[in-house]
């Protein structure tokens, strides 16, 4: 028992030592440098615009901290988006892998295949080549359906009442998705769908077909027998995996520095850039994804334990 | 016509959906056959070629002309035979580890052999080999190397945390869930940020150390705290009477964890770690927004040529190509093991929990 105290003090000494160390260097090298450490430069006017912005009104001469508001708004924007698009598209391709078509059972394996195996940083660059590439300009943009621009500017999409015209160098009205949003978007969405879909089929699989004959046997119908049995069975294996994809997919929002969609970590990239305060930056940029993380995390163990089966090993 | 008919027309909603297929795959498939094969342009000697086709064929010519600088970086020219042997001698390397019948404790000390020979083969500067400094590697090889060495330092600290995470002791038990859970909840960007513009302030002035090195120490650093996860899963599955009969025998925690337990939960832990890894040389791509010359970075660098630029379509579906074929060999090989008749993660239970923890970011 005495060693194991040993062995603890050792690492909480090394541990504390490591921290002193770094933070005394890191001093010495601030002071050299002439860099005020703290958050007081979050106060300071930013003087950068932002390509586009989300739920916060921004200009140049605001504050860095409502940039990085921004940012964060613009992380929130691309992730909610990409978490439903993801999750609608993740179910139909794996229900799509069990379909009794074989045609279809193929193409849906194919494409959880290529997706997975292909980094989704070559893929970002990929979509984002081959909308400001191959697309046309907004005067000949592509129509595919009546009010649907799609031009090397961005998509346009309708709005009830609401139709996407050209006006100068691009359109306006209806809802335009930037080359960059749009990019990281299907970007997104196509990546983590491939996850899910893996996820949702090893769901489905999961339910045993006695269970589904019991349901039966005992007089319900088929409506009744996937609401009561196998949605609860099934969901209870999904929803764990389902929500760490959901991480993920927040998490590699992040990519959108290497193609200019102005997130978070793109902000706090310039922030740094210009402030020299990357020990502030990067704790922000890691603060908040823990907090996400985290928070995330909390809900799953609760609801974990709400829906874990009760007398039941596993 | 048997087998179409059950397989493809079996129901009405089954024989909509093969026509839809079809009805794309006519629209869709010939046009890009066009472009892909067809009308592209496979050599030329000059851009203008591409440009005369340019919507409807492909540029692969672009590849062509820039190959050597995507497969090498800056690498002298003269000496390119040195990064191609290295990359071959590293996969090599890797087919080799693939076997079964290698699994032997000799077989790190061909690795470690193996990789000195390619720290030789890079660096030079003995047998006549001119010196070539660090900052010049690129293109291929440094995927490899990042993937590999990131792979090798990750490894070991994985373990240590996997068995510290499992510990009896409150503050190593701490340590070890505090840095598995603070890694795991931020993106590897910020930690590759965290290497390239941190660790230079933590460190004194006037001590160094490269942005190759940095950038290997994150995505190691990075890795460990996946592959801990995935070896505690091995360690889970190993059952709590074998560590008892070990002790029963006298012998302490390290003989028993050593000889004992983990033989047994790295062996069922071999798929899932193969997965991770898949993860991890998906991720070295990232070192090319902290300014390092991956394989994914020479591919961006050559379309900044403004002579050649605007092929990116080609460029990055022929980038897309060369990670398929790494990584898909890889996830093939990950399933044989499950497959085999000794492939000890192959339970339900293993699989889930695999899925679970295996969070490809």
């Amino acid at each position: 028992m005495k060693k194991s105290w040993l062995y603890q003090a050792a690492l909480l000494a090394a541990a504390g030592l490591a921290l002193w160390y770094f933070a005394s260097n890191a001093a010495q090298n601030l002071d050299a440098r002439r860099i005020a450490s703290g958050f007081g430069f979050l106060r300071r006017e930013a003087g950068f615009e932002i390509g586009e912005t989300s739920f916060f009104s921004y200009g140049a001469a605001d504050t860095y901290l409502r940039a990085l508001a921004v940012g964060l708004a613009n992380t929130f924007r691309v992730a909610a988006l990409g978490v439903v698009l993801a999750t609608l598209l993740g179910t139909l391709v794996g229900l799509a892998r069990l379909a009794p078509n074989w045609l279809l059972a193929r193409l849906a394996g194919g494409y959880v295949e290529v997706l997975r195996n292909v980094p989704l940083l070559v893929q970002l660059f990929f979509w984002y080549a081959l909308i400001s590439e191959s697309l046309p300009a907004p005067a000949e943009a592509l129509n595919p359906m009546p009010g649907v621009y799609l031009s090397n500017r961005g998509l346009y999409f309708p709005l009830p009442g609401d139709f996407p015209e050209l006006a100068g160098f691009n359109f306006t009205g209806g809802v335009g998705l930037t080359p960059e949003f749009a990019a990281l978007l299907i970007g997104l969405v196509t990546y983590t769908a491939a996850f899910i879909a893996e996820i949702v089929r090893a769901g489905i699989l999961s339910v045993p077909r006695g269970q589904v004959e019991a349901a039966y046997s005992v007089g319900l119908a088929r409506r009744g027998a996937m609401r009561y049995v196998v949605l609860p069975l099934a969901l209870r294996l999904v929803v764990p995996p389902l929500t760490s994809q959901y991480l993920n997919l927040t998490k590699n929002s992040s990519l959108a520095v290497a193609i200019g969609y102005p997130d978070l970590v793109s902000i706090a990239n310039t922030t740094m850039n210009q402030t020299g305060q990357a020990i502030e930056g990067i704790a922000l940029i890691m603060a908040v994804y823990l907090t996400i993380s985290l928070s995330i995390s909390l809900l799953m163990n609760w609801y974990n334990r709400r829906v874990a089966l009760r007398g039941v090993a596993g | 016509m048997k087998w179409a008919k059950e397989n493809l027309f079996s129901s009405w909603p089954s024989t909509v959906a093969t026509l839809l297929i079809a009805l794309f795959a006519v629209k869709f498939v010939p046009p890009f056959f066009h472009w892909a094969i067809g009308n592209a342009v496979w050599s030329a000697s000059g851009p203008e070629a591409c440009r005369a086709v340019e919507g409807r064929g492909a540029c692969w010519a672009f590849i062509a002309e820039k190959h050597r600088f995507i497969l090498f970086g800056t690498y002298p020219y003269s000496e390119h035979w040195r990064p191609a042997l290295a990359s071959l001698l590293l996969i090599a390397l890797w087919v080799l580890s693939s076997f079964r019948g290698m699994w032997h404790w000799w077989l790190s000390l061909v690795w470690l052999s193996g990789l000195g020979l390619i720290g030789v083969l890079m660096w030079g500067g003995v047998a006549g080999l001119p010196y070539v400094e660090n900052e010049r590697w690129g293109g291929l090889i440094l995927t490899l190397i990042l993937a590999s060495f990131g792979a090798a330092l990750a490894f070991p600290v994985a373990i240590l945390l996997a068995l510290g995470r499992r510990s009896r002791l409150p503050a190593v038990r701490a340590f070890c869930v505090a840095y598995i859970e603070l890694i795991r909840g931020v993106p590897l960007i910020s930690v590759l940020f965290m290497a390239s513009v941190l660790l230079p302030l933590f460190l004194p002035a006037g001590v160094s150390i490269d942005k190759l090195l940095r950038a290997q120490i994150a995505l190691a650093a990075f890795a460990a705290a996946y592959l801990a996860e995935v070896v505690r899963g091995g360690l889970q599955a190993v059952p709590q009477h074998q560590s008892d009969s070990a002790a029963a025998l006298g012998m302490g925690y390290w003989r028993a964890t050593s000889l004992i337990v983990l033989p047994q939960a790295l062996r069922a832990s071999i798929p899932p770690l193969v997965n991770t890894f898949i993860g991890l040389f998906k991720d070295t791509s990232l070192v090319l927004i902290i300014g390092l010359f991956d394989l994914l970075s020479t591919i961006k660098v050559s379309l900044q040529d403004a002579a050649w630029s605007g092929f990116g379509v080609e460029a990055y579906l022929f980038a897309a190509a060369v990670y398929f074929v790494f990584c898909y060999a890889m996830s093939w090989y990950s399933r044989s093991l499950e497959a085999g008749p000794a492939g000890g993660a192959g339970t339900k239970q293993a699989r889930a929990e695999r899925d679970r923890l295996f969070a490809s970011p």
